[in-house]
């Protein structure tokens, strides 16, 4: 015992005594832990393929996602779906990683202090929703949310999302030039304005690959410019309805990779 | 021995350099404010602005009213900034304790704590002011403060570089109120522990090199031979945050003009990228800059040397190699890999052993002085610190196994997890150590009152008793609730049910950390008393040398 303890001391003067070597032994220790765990989740299969039915965010979702964040609804709610039994039963079919392939960055969450939202789009009504975030407690009389009444009738801003979309093409969301040339009309047609519709449609679906992606429609019941319960209420209610699971089979071959 | 970092012939060259940056974040701060996109970007912008113009006021004054051989005399140790220090780790303190005690409320009394025409005090941008304060704020004060007094004493000299230790003081200040008024407009990352924007990110990078900078020159010049073992976990805290937080904060800004930016990860990669610097935020910004403080201020108080060398050498290395791949438990069940999360598993449950390691030396440095448990309550609060780190270390490990997981996960058991580890351990080993700074900066025999220490000792552990039982119950429970079927193979709960039935734990938590922050309080007036050289009326006859409390025979 006596021997191996001078080695260890008598060694470790190098590191004790040379500050660069320090320095480089701990960067080179903390180092192997990340590169291993993380870099293989760039090349790997199930990590970066693409499933039928996603499609990068319109530009009301994309504002609607960004007041989700702006206001922390992450912080309570979570947006993964682990395959337990209960959870599946509860939220809906466990989360896939390309359900999130276009959040930048992901918005699984890690805290329930309300229910999960990943599969939420489409089980509540608009009106619903609408009436939940101005006053939770008017609908859920034991809810702990705070209220969100601010939002409706707040004008949506949307000189903002060409320079946002710019951003998450170069992340290489597949926005084209039109998409994003687009953008406002789109939000606008999208809430339910008096816009080119099939545009929209056609240029979103089609990077889906199946029809009725996009749904539209006057969200917050107030006519006029997108307000932000519109767009919040738009991304709420598309959450989870892009994949098809009728038609989804996590047994075929190419789910199993 | 390396040559002094500030140069000889001019010691203000420093200063000229710390102005020049700040007439560029000047010239920055206002053409941000004058193009900002959107309005908060424009507040942040003329916040830079203002915060250098009143830095280069500050600079010009300080030039003026010191005498050239007055500055940065190496021979004299830099207090200054230690006194600074301490007292903005407890401003900082107290404002994140309070503002985690209203969002506890909030969550407690919704109708009484929320405001429908200010939206700004919701809880999703009040959450991330609470943890953002208590960690980087109060914590981050704590470790920069207790490293530039440690560096100094244990190299036996004067921090390097003239000017540039009060450029990372400030600046890691005008960090902390970007950062904190940026949640309250709006502005967040989303990613948690690492929400500020890509403006304040680029910031707290330039305030980094140049905190590694000024500790690296600190121990270039040192007077002894070897780097002592607080340093090692100094420098691997500085130099680890510093790569995490770079990668981590890799996005690209909608405008640069706007305060929007998109990370340059998705979905799974950014998950595990997120989890690996979110763990390890907490493994060396919590864990190893702690035990530093751990290392020199529990040997130098009990007066007694670190109980094995050779324990510290293998628990330094182990920590660091080991802590790196456990980020993957915060992520089980989730789309990421499932070989990942075996991986993440496996090395959080290695991760007990150096932990504990830490903790064993910590606790047998009191070998030969274990009656200062009783004497000095200051002792007492940095042990039980360690002995909470020995608790939340062995938590963690089984929190993290898969199965434990399945239940522990998205409950309120991570956030009482949490709690006693940044209650028990990092609070607690930050107020002894700024028990014992207070007393040393300010040279004074004792501290003001050894009984209001016993006070906000007993206060503030029945405050973490409180709250992390209260939130085993609730997080256990919830947990099973949400899992209980009925005898038909139904869901026995729904999600409104699982709320209602934790409200009474959220009122014993509201109150635990009530009880905490009380404990702050009493702990600052304390410490202004001991820095003013009061002493209490029961103790002004005594001879100054005798203890305070004499053993009982």
């Amino acid at each position: 015992m006596a021997t191996r303890q001078n080695w260890l001391m008598r060694n470790h003067k190098l590191f004790e005594k040379n500050t660069f070597i320090l320095l480089l032994g701990i960067l080179i220790v903390v180092a192997i832990g990340g590169i291993i765990e993380i870099v293989p989740l760039f090349y790997l299969k199930n990590t970066i393929e693409k499933v039928e039915g996603m499609r990068p965010y319109t530009p009301l979702e994309l504002a609607g996602q960004q007041i989700y964040v702006r206001e922390g609804c992450h912080v309570c709610h979570s947006q993964m779906i682990r395959p337990l039994r209960d959870e599946v039963e509860r939220y809906g079919h466990y989360s896939l990683a390309a359900e999130s392939m276009y959040d930048h960055p992901f918005l699984w969450g890690s805290k329930r202090t309300g229910p999960d939202l990943a599969r939420v789009g489409g089980k509540y009504s608009d009106e619903w929703q609408k009436q939940h975030l101005i006053d939770p407690r008017a609908l859920v009389p034991e809810s702990i949310m705070p209220p969100y009444a601010f939002l409706a009738g707040r004008p949506l801003d949307l000189t903002m999302l060409t320079g946002e979309m710019s951003a998450l093409k170069t992340e290489g969301v597949p926005y084209s030039k039109e998409m994003i040339a687009r953008a406002a009309d789109d939000a606008r047609a999208q809430a339910g304005e008096d816009y080119d519709v099939e545009a929209l449609r056609a240029s979103y679906d089609a990077i889906a690959g199946r029809k009725g992606t996009v749904p539209v429609r006057d969200f917050d019941g107030e006519r006029g410019d997108p307000s932000e319960l519109d767009a919040l209420i738009a991304y709420l209610q598309m959450l989870g309805t892009l994949v098809d699971f009728s038609t989804y089979e996590a047994a075929d071959l190419s789910n199993q990779r | 021995m390396a040559a002094s970092v500030s140069g000889s012939q001019g010691p203000d060259s420093s200063t000229l350099m710390v102005g020049l940056v700040m007439i560029a974040v000047l010239i920055l701060g206002i053409s941000g404010a004058v193009n900002a996109a959107d309005w908060a970007f424009g507040v942040h912008a003329g916040m830079f602005a203002a915060a250098a113009a009143i830095a280069l006021a500050g600079l010009l004054f300080w030039h003026e009213q010191t005498d050239p051989p007055q500055r940065f005399d190496p021979k004299i140790y830099e207090e200054g900034i230690v006194k600074a220090g301490i007292a903005a780790t407890m401003f900082w303190g107290v404002a994140g304790f309070l503002v985690g005690l209203v969002i506890a409320l909030q969550l407690t009394w919704p109708n009484l704590f929320y405001f429908p025409d200010l939206g700004w005090t919701n809880f999703g941008r009040m959450r991330p002011l609470h943890t953002s304060a208590v960690v980087f704020a109060f914590g981050g004060n704590a470790l920069i403060v207790t490293s530039f007094y440690v560096v100094q004493r244990t190299c036996r000299t004067r921090l390097a570089g003239g000017m540039w230790p009060w450029f990372v003081f400030w600046g890691y200040q005008l960090f902390i109120v970007v950062a904190g008024t940026g949640y309250l407009m709006g502005v967040t990352q989303s990613k948690e522990y690492a929400e500020p924007e890509w403006y304040a990110d680029i910031w707290l990078t330039i305030v980094w090199v140049a905190y590694l900078c000024v500790f690296l020159a600190t121990i270039l010049r040192r007077k002894e031979k070897h780097i002592y073992v607080a340093n090692w976990f100094y420098l691997a805290f500085i130099v680890t945050i510093a790569l995490l937080h770079i990668v981590n904060n890799l996005s690209l800004p909608s405008s640069w003009a706007a305060s929007k930016s998109f990370s340059a990860f998705s979905g799974v990669q950014s998950a595990l990228i997120q989890w690996w610097y979110g763990h390890n935020a907490v493994g060396f910004f919590l864990t190893a800059g702690f035990l530093a403080i751990v290392y020199y201020f529990i040997p130098k108080r009990v007066e007694r040397p670190v109980w094995s060398y050779r324990l510290s050498i293998v628990h330094f290395w182990s920590l660091i190699f080991i802590y790196i791949w456990a980020g993957p438990h915060h992520l089980h069940y989730t789309a990421l890999p499932q070989w990942a999360q075996t991986l993440g598993m496996t090395f959080s449950i290695m991760l007990w052993m150096p932990s504990w390691g830490g903790m064993i030396n910590g606790l047998m440095t009191l070998s030969g002085a274990w009656d200062k448990l009783r004497t000095d309550p200051v002792v007492r609060m940095l042990v039980v610190s360690v002995a909470f780190y020995g608790m939340a270390t062995f938590e963690g490990p089984a929190m993290s196994v898969r199965e434990v997981n399945a239940l522990s996960h998205y409950t309120d058991w991570g956030i009482g997890h949490v709690h006693s580890g940044a209650l028990g351990w990092v609070g607690f080993v930050s107020f002894g150590a700024m028990y014992c700074l207070t007393q040393w900066v300010w040279k004074r025999e004792r501290l003001y009152s050894n009984a209001l220490v016993e006070w906000h000792f007993w206060i503030a552990t029945l405050g973490i008793v409180l709250y992390i039982t209260s939130m085993w119950v609730s997080g256990i429970m919830e947990g099973l609730m949400w899992r209980a079927y009925n005898e038909y193979g139904f869901l026995e709960y729904s999600f409104i049910e699982t709320v209602s039935a934790k409200h009474i734990s959220y009122v014993i938590r509201a109150l635990g950390g009530g009880l905490y922050l009380l404990g702050a309080l009493i702990m600052i007036y304390n410490l202004v008393r001991t820095a003013r050289g009061d002493v209490p009326a029961d103790e002004r006859r005594r001879k100054p040398s005798a203890p305070s409390l004499q053993p009982a025979k």
